[in-house]
């Protein structure tokens, strides 16, 4: 139930994480409680299976796509630290950033930020270009069989089209944010944590 | 040697004699009047004083953290605000900012901020893993178990807790444990006795008092303050009823004020002993563990039990697992295919006095009673809704979800379709199929319609 769970987070973890996300300390030792409970393995990590879990996200089409950015390259296990970081990236934007760490440079819920992470569920190989077999494979994960692979095809093309302008056929993260300039994009890739 | 025998013998005698005087004390003003339906009042006032003390406790707690800034206030609200559109809403808004002029359908980029946003979202809060854990208090009760962020405030506080944990395992608890030995061994020796006698209106009576007697008695081992609400709507012979299911526990709620037949599967050990004496003096629906894999076989069963009008209404948990008394799920089509009266019960549990909820991960059945003999209290509500019966043109999970509205609705629980099952399976691929679906039309379902249509 989340009883002990709190007593294992040291006071100084909590300072750290409120420095590196700016997550509020209500905010994170209810968030280490839901982390707690996610963890069926109590090893203080979660492993792809324990996100798997969650029947909302199991049927969510990008679902894999979503787990795969909490887990660093070639890893298995995320700890609490790692879950805050890639939470953080969802908190809304305010105008007085008071975690703002001149050393490390932009929070991790900036404008620029939120939309590398969107990047990142495109860009499968972490090469920091979306390649049109990356993209057609993100598309197929989101219409299922409903589409077929000649129409899909197009569709992978045409946006490939719009979006590339330097002519390599890819599409780079200049490229993205140029295409999603008027997007909302604070709104949209923000979520409302109470308290 | 010999000069200590005499000496423990006397300690073996008056503590024989001690038990005697205990046994007839708790008979006497426990056992008996549970069994006439009479109450001594002793819960009432318990019940009042544990209100009183709770009050107090939440009221100094809240003190305590005003004082001190740092201690996490213990909230029952989520984490988070969810926005509830639809895929089309939102995907929608996200698209009208883009500078192409897309007039619906067609693929963006921006499109999979949709599913990003709500997988972080079901990764932070979701409404269905918390089902099956212990609901968390506004307020702590003064259990260890439900102690989220307890830190020290104040002295008192903690001579309160303590001299509950004294009240709990060493006043109440024994008693407890006495009142079910009786009320179990009670019924196993009643239902035998009963058992002897030939089929007759006298068998049927006597049967009744029996079950009934040992319900109460088990209820009085629970501290178990029950509020029945609509009598008038009581579960009448050849029907079937069916509730929500929290615990083990609700079978006694329900059969301490009527009785129905059980339905479930043979076990070994105690409770197999159980089910055989208590089948003897009236029929139980028991099934072997092999009999429940063919699905006609138990819809046989049951429709055959119900068609006779002599035997007790029938008592079903469609949920099929226990939830954690704050939602309603899935409720499995099987007891709506078989015809008969629906009589729905809604059974709210309050879980400031104690959690009833089983967490059959966490705990194994022993290991939960004794959590329920510590608690402070069993104390729920119970809602007897009016008979409910399959109508024209609706089909058995219609139905269903008709029922489960009905009783969520009256209890004041969230009315949920997932499955309960997801307890301990994962989620069939299906879903995802549907979603994926919904947003392909998104992307080429205009195209589609205007091919079928042809020009304007």
């Amino acid at each position: 139930m989340g009883s002990r769970a709190s007593s294992l987070l040291r006071e100084e973890d909590i300072e750290e994480i409120k420095k590196q996300t700016g997550f509020s300390h209500s905010q994170i030792t209810r968030l280490y409680s839901r982390f707690h409970s996610l963890d069926k393995g109590e090893n203080g990590a979660l492993s792809r299976e324990d996100f798997q879990r969650i029947p909302e996200l199991a049927i969510n089409p990008l679902g894999d796509r979503i787990i795969n950015a909490f887990f660093p390259e070639g890893e298995d296990q995320v700890n609490f630290r790692g879950f805050m970081r890639t939470l953080a990236h969802f908190r809304p934007v305010e105008d007085n950033e008071k975690n703002k760490d001149p050393t490390s440079g932009e929070p991790l819920n900036s404008r620029t930020n939120k939309l590398f992470f969107a990047f990142r569920l495109y860009d499968l190989d972490r090469d920091d270009k979306i390649s049109r077999d990356e993209l057609l494979q993100v598309l197929r994960m989101m219409v299922g069989v409903n589409i077929s692979d000649e129409q899909l095809g197009s569709i992978a093309d045409r946006t490939i089209q719009e979006a590339d302008t330097n002519g390599d056929m890819c599409i780079s993260f200049s490229e993205f944010t140029k295409v999603l300039e008027k997007v909302d994009v604070e709104q949209k890739m923000s979520i409302r944590f109470l308290h | 040697c010999h000069r200590l025998l005499p000496k423990m013998e006397g300690a073996w005698e008056i503590a024989f004699v001690l038990f005697q005087v205990w046994l007839s004390i708790v008979v006497g003003l426990i056992v008996l009047p549970a069994m006439f339906g009479v109450s001594l009042g002793f819960t009432d006032i318990y019940i009042k004083v544990l209100v009183k003390t709770l009050e107090w406790a939440t009221l100094r707690i809240q003190r305590g953290q005003k004082e001190q800034p740092t201690l996490p206030s213990q909230s029952a609200n989520g984490i988070i605000e969810k926005d509830d559109g639809s895929m089309e809403e939102e995907i929608g808004e996200l698209r009208r900012s883009h500078p192409k002029n897309l007039a619906g359908g067609d693929f963006t980029m921006c499109d999979a901020f949709y599913f990003c946003k709500k997988g972080i979202e079901n990764i932070v809060e979701d409404q269905v893993t918390q089902r099956f854990t212990s609901e968390e208090l506004a307020s702590w009760n003064l259990l260890t178990r439900t102690n989220n962020n307890f830190r020290y405030i104040s002295v008192r506080l903690t001579i309160i807790w303590g001299l509950g944990v004294f009240i709990r395992y060493c006043i109440l608890l024994p008693l407890r444990i006495t009142l079910a030995v009786i009320g179990l061994s009670w019924l196993v020796i009643g239902t035998t006795l009963v058992g002897l006698l030939p089929s007759s209106n006298a068998k049927n009576w006597l049967s009744d008092l029996v079950h009934i007697t040992c319900y109460r008695i088990c209820a009085r081992g629970l501290s178990a303050t029950i509020r029945y609400h609509n009598k008038e709507n009581r579960p009448k012979k050849g029907g079937i009823c069916v509730a929500n299911h929290t615990s083990p526990i609700d079978i006694v709620i329900l059969a301490n004020d009527g009785c129905y037949a059980m339905v479930g599967q043979v076990h070994g050990g105690l409770m197999g002993v159980i089910q055989r004496s208590m089948v003897r003096s009236c029929p139980h629906v028991w099934f072997e563990r092999s009999e429940m894999k063919d699905r006609h076989a138990v819809a046989k069963r049951l429709k055959d039990h119900i068609a006779d009008k002599t035997k007790l209404p029938i008592l079903i948990f469609p949920e099929g697992t226990c939830i954690n008394n704050t939602s309603v799920m899935m409720f499995k089509k099987g007891s709506f295919e078989i015809g008969g009266t629906i009589y729905p019960v809604a059974i709210k549990y309050d879980p400031q006095f104690g959690d009833a909820f089983w967490n059959s991960a966490k705990n194994n059945m022993v290991s939960y009673l004794l959590r329920m003999m510590t608690s402070w209290a069993i104390v729920c509500n119970m809602w007897y809704l009016p008979p409910m019966t399959r109508q024209d043109g609706e089909d058995a999970v219609q139905f269903a979800n008709r029922v489960k509205s009905a009783i969520a609705h009256q209890g004041g629980l969230v009315d949920l379709s997932w499955d309960g099952g997801l307890k301990r399976e994962k989620v069939k691929e299906s879903f995802k199929e549907e979603q994926q679906k919904m947003y392909s039309s998104m992307i080429v379902g205009l195209d589609c319609h205007e091919a079928s249509e042809g020009p304007v």
